[in-house]
């Protein structure tokens, strides 16, 4: 979808489009993308997990009684969201820890070296976010109707609320239950596509002179701005994959 | 002139969906004061509540991410 809109930028200004960083290409030559194809997606993601698994295993395999620099940023990180599971989901959310875990090192992971120049960001495309989101949506509601059966329905049903009101509730509460893995994963691409955007479109501003000193300062900013929303993104993705959990764990309302 | 009136209804289109960003300014705007102004009142349960701020401002955060959608689509799939 890049490529058109930068067809039709030729001509103005701009000597870069600002989504051009998100074009999908083969790493060895040729341009054609089969399911096959080693693309710079491919190569950005297997760095991912590479990452996550230098500091897990190398962080992990000394296991001092006072932890080096490593051991502490992974014993961090997985209490970190070890007390966020805890606390969300309850005790019997537990189970499910190391799936979360694995979904938020991805997450934070991808966002991170996606803000390094010259690199490409493997979140900002909303094919993987949604696999992503999909993967939450599909476990949480098949885990539900696994250990409630037909109680489950009961997440639908505001058993509180004046009886003639629940037929209305019922409905806004199914859309708002399907619009879920829409917004789950649409939140965490926009944010990173947007910001990413924003921080080109400054660099073609600094191409003209007399703004180059403001668009390089704004440039610092947003970049500041983009390590913290990495962060944050990745801790709302995970800390509502433990809401859903809960609501699977516990659906009476 | 040159260009046809289905055209410049898409960018219109596409420039007026950047009011739905005011929107998500003032409710994250609106999320984060409240939280602030309660947690001046009653500084030992801030901490216990700021995973509740984050949902919150997510799910705020998240219908003006949806007019960039909406954007994103007039632009490139319309």
């Amino acid at each position: 979808m890049a490529t058109e809109a930068h067809g039709a930028e030729e001509g103005s200004s701009l000597v870069f489009h600002p989504m051009d960083q998100f074009i999908v290409k083969p790493l060895f030559g040729g341009t054609e993308v089969h399911w096959y194809t080693i693309t710079n997606v491919t190569l950005w993601m297997a760095l991912t997990i590479v990452a996550v698994l230098a500091l897990m295993v190398l962080g992990t395999s000394g296991k001092k009684q006072v932890p080096s620099r490593g051991q502490s940023m992974a014993e961090m990180a997985y209490g970190f969201v070890y007390k966020m599971v805890e606390d969300v989901s309850g005790k019997d959310g537990l189970r499910y820890f190391p799936y979360i875990f694995t979904l938020f090192m991805f997450i934070v992971f991808a966002n991170v070296l996606g803000l390094l120049p010259m690199s490409f960001t493997t979140t900002s495309h909303f094919a993987v976010t949604v696999v992503l989101a999909l993967a939450v949506f599909l476990g949480v509601t098949i885990l539900g109707f696994v250990l409630h059966g037909t109680h489950f329905l009961g997440l639908f049903w505001v058993s509180s609320a004046p009886g003639p009101l629940r037929p209305v509730l019922a409905v806004i509460e199914i859309i708002s239950y399907f619009v879920r893995p829409v917004s789950h994963s649409i939140r965490l691409a926009g944010n990173v596509m947007a910001g990413h955007a924003v921080i080109k479109v400054f660099a073609g501003f600094a191409a003209i002179a007399a703004v180059s000193p403001v668009s390089i300062l704004a440039i610092v900013g947003m970049y500041g701005l983009e390590v913290l929303v990495a962060f944050i993104q990745a801790y709302v993705f995970t800390i509502l994959t433990c809401v859903y959990l809960k609501d699977a764990l516990h659906p009476a309302h | 002139m040159e260009g046809d009136i289905a055209e410049l209804g898409k960018y219109i289109g596409v420039g007026l969906t950047a009011i739905g960003m005011g929107g998500a300014a003032m409710g994250v705007g609106n999320v984060a004061g409240n939280f602030l102004s309660g947690a001046l009142r009653n500084p030992s349960a801030a901490a216990s509540q700021t995973a509740t701020l984050f949902i919150g401002m997510a799910f705020a955060e998240a219908l003006g991410i949806f007019s960039f959608l909406v954007a994103l689509l007039l632009m490139f799939a319309v």
